[in-house]
């Protein structure tokens, strides 16, 4: 009822009637097509400098960065990040790219693979997509990585390979569609620096609702 | 939300008045048109995008049928489901009903201008429903029972005294004046409350057709555990939010927050598509969009389409002189400011709404800084011209304009009454240049002396051949 009305409302505002199936594909093509709209310069840069513009937007963001040359120093740095802020927990995605790897430089801290629940203090997951034009990671819901695990604990740990960064938004609609086809995730993130809010009296405060502190484990692989 | 849009003169006279409202005021004007400026400083292709945004939205208006059904069959597919409301109370009826339907106690809420639109938390409550505000802004003016004053920056016409006020009465904590301990109270409470909601009702900034996505753009990521943790989401929008593709989405976010808060990329920018998968830990089990029309179908082919562009970003109303004087409250309803004072009266009538087209200098700085283009002077001058034509102006600005109209259509009379006025204002204010009191005008000399006419008038300067 309502819909029938709310579409007769905008088809007599266009002065049209329903449009014909040849109108609908005509006007629907543009969803086929994909097109690229303008895309800043500062997003189209060598790779290399990518990587160098997506760390000073995330450091801008707020995010703290640590580098590793490769995905089997994950545990370690882990390890000594959570043992500076002495913590015992983490609470991980369980990805086949971090559960292959040896977890025993976590010694007493444990790893646990689970959803969040309110009060876990550090969470690890992968991420998608590294965005150099903001410096925002992209990532996405599947069974291996609870979308929880981005917003509920205090601290999100995520690794990003040094090959995954992009430098559009673009390139990375583009990836996601290769490998998930036509359907998308449930939920796609798009994460730049840690929760904050300036919502009393326009004063910026860093963790409101969600992570007060987003390290990205930059893989340099 | 009462409505007192009506008494707009009254309520400015008020705030002007409100030194807390005043100062804090202070505070939006040295923040947001700043930043705005710098970041738009970094992009050097931001004039050419706020072309291409302009363009792109005439284009989604102009098939918005198209558009609108393709995005609702996109979420069938992905297992959703999308409920059309014609009206507000349509809109609050479905809501409610799917709450009931999943027997829903309380019901988190992120930051929507929509759900303040259709006044859905008075609703809820009154039937049996908690709603619980979880953006920072909103739980401070849920806690004081207010409204928010602008629509990307709710309480912006507090002063941390005022929320530190609320949280210790609600709280039963001791006081504290540090904006950091008190974002950190309010983050303790409300974990909780996320936790054991049955429904998460967020807005949408945009609604992608190609993807059958929503997309909600948040600083605190409480938009997010909102729609995580509940079993049921429930996305509240409207029908002008539809956009092709993610190419056409990134389009306007690109625009969206260096527009609204000066920031590079808003934190968190999520993407919602149907319910939880087959193997999925969490994530919502329900899925509903429930599109809100509220008049806007009718605004389309009208002289008021351009407004069906606005993407919320409120950079109109952080510029305005009008708004940064009065605050958003006194424009008596949910929009205030430049864009408010176009939708205003198309949404609760021109009879009640006229006073804030008419809140306006036509100083243009609003459509100057607005990211798709929307010509709000013109379009608060069609709202006049509107009302002048309903015969719904006050008689005396009716009178002033016939009065004005007479001499204006005879010139030779209307030259020697504005060369005689010339005279009559220059022997007033003698040597000084200034009138400090002048009859009609007292609305203007009592605040502030009239400057007088500086020299002859523009045709004697003319035929003089001052040119």
């Amino acid at each position: 009822m309502s819909k029938a009305e709310i579409l007769g409302n905008i088809r007599r505002g266009l002065g049209r009637s329903e449009p014909t199936d040849g109108e609908r594909q005509r006007v629907l093509s543009r969803l086929q097509a994909k097109a690229d709209n303008l895309i800043p310069k500062r997003a189209q840069l060598p790779h290399a400098e990518q990587v160098e513009l997506f760390k000073s937007m995330a450091l801008e963001a707020a995010a703290e960065i640590i580098e590793l040359d490769q995905i089997e120093q994950v545990p370690a740095a882990c390890a000594r990040w959570l043992t500076e802020n002495q913590l015992n927990e983490l609470v991980s995605a369980s990805d086949e790219a971090l559960n292959q790897l040896d977890w025993s430089p976590l010694g007493e801290i444990q790893r646990v693979q689970r959803v969040a629940q309110a009060g876990d203090m550090a969470s690890l997951t992968t991420s998608f997509a590294g965005i150099a034009e903001t410096g925002t990671l992209m990532l996405h819901s599947r069974s291996e990585s609870p979308t929880t695990l981005n917003f509920l604990p205090d601290i999100h740990m995520v690794v990003l390979q040094r090959s995954t960064i992009v430098g559009p938004y673009e390139d990375a609609w583009k990836k996601l569609r290769a490998v998930h086809g036509e359907k998308m995730p449930r939920t796609v993130n798009m994460i730049t620096g840690p929760s904050r809010s300036a919502d009393i009296e326009q004063r910026l405060q860093m963790g409101a609702h969600g992570p007060r502190t987003l390290v990205i484990l930059l893989i340099n692989d | 939300m009462q409505i007192k849009s009506p008494d707009f003169k009254k309520n400015a006279r008020i705030a002007l008045q409100d030194v807390g409202l005043q100062k804090a005021l202070g505070n939006l004007k040295a923040g947001f048109p700043v930043k705005r400026s710098i970041a738009v400083d970094r992009m050097p292709e931001f004039e050419d995008l706020r072309d291409e945004a302009r363009d792109l939205k005439n284009h989604i208006l102009g098939n918005l049928d198209i558009y609108l059904e393709q995005f609702e069959s996109k979420v069938i597919e992905n297992g959703g489901h999308v409920h059309w409301c014609r009206t507000a109370e349509d809109a609050q009826k479905k809501i409610l009903e799917i709450c009931q339907e999943v027997d829903a106690k309380t019901v988190t809420k992120g930051k929507s201008m929509v759900s303040e639109e259709i006044n859905l938390n008075e609703y809820l409550e009154a039937n049996g429903v908690q709603p619980i505000e979880t953006d920072l802004g909103e739980y401070i003016l849920q806690l004081r029972e207010d409204h928010p004053s602008h629509i990307i920056a709710p309480a912006i016409h507090l002063n941390l005294e005022d929320v530190s006020e609320a949280f210790h009465k609600h709280h039963k904590r001791p006081k504290s004046d540090d904006p950091a301990v008190l974002m950190q109270e309010a983050r303790e409470m409300l974990r909780k409350k996320f936790v054991a909601a049955d429904v998460g009702i967020t807005g949408a900034n945009f609604c992608v057709a190609e993807t059958g996505s929503t997309i909600i753009v948040t600083n605190e990521g409480n938009g997010d555990l909102t729609q995580t943790l509940p079993k049921t989401h429930i996305v509240v929008t409207s029908i002008e939010k539809v956009v092709p593709t993610l190419e056409d989405m990134t389009l306007f976010l690109r625009l969206l927050a260096r527009s609204a808060t000066g920031q590079e990329f808003t934190v968190y920018n999520t993407l919602s598509t149907g319910p939880r998968r087959e193997g999925d830990q969490d994530g919502p089990e329900n899925f509903h969009v429930v599109l809100v029309d509220n008049g806007r179908s009718e605004m389309v082919g009208t002289e008021f389409q351009d407004m069906l562009r606005c993407i919320r970003c409120s950079a109109c109303m952080n510029h305005c002189p009008v708004y940064g004087s009065v605050g958003g409250h006194a424009y008596g309803w949910v929009y205030p400011g430049p864009m408010g004072s176009v939708l205003t009266p198309q949404m609760i009538g021109i009879e009640k709404g006229g006073n804030l087209p008419n809140a306006s200098t036509f100083c243009g700085k609003c459509e100057s800084v607005c990211p798709v283009r929307i010509p709000l002077p013109k379009l608060m001058r069609h709202w006049r011209e509107n009302e002048f034509e309903k015969h719904l102006t006050p008689s005396a600005a009716r009178y002033g304009l016939a009065g004005w109209a007479f001499f204006a259509k005879r010139p030779t009379m209307y030259r020697m009454l504005s060369k005689t006025s010339n005279w009559f204002l220059r022997t007033m204010a003698g040597k000084k240049g200034k009138i400090s009191k002048l009859p009609l005008a007292g609305g203007w000399t009592d605040f502030r002396d009239m400057p007088a006419p500086s020299g002859k008038t523009f045709m004697q300067q003319w035929k003089e051949g001052q040119r």
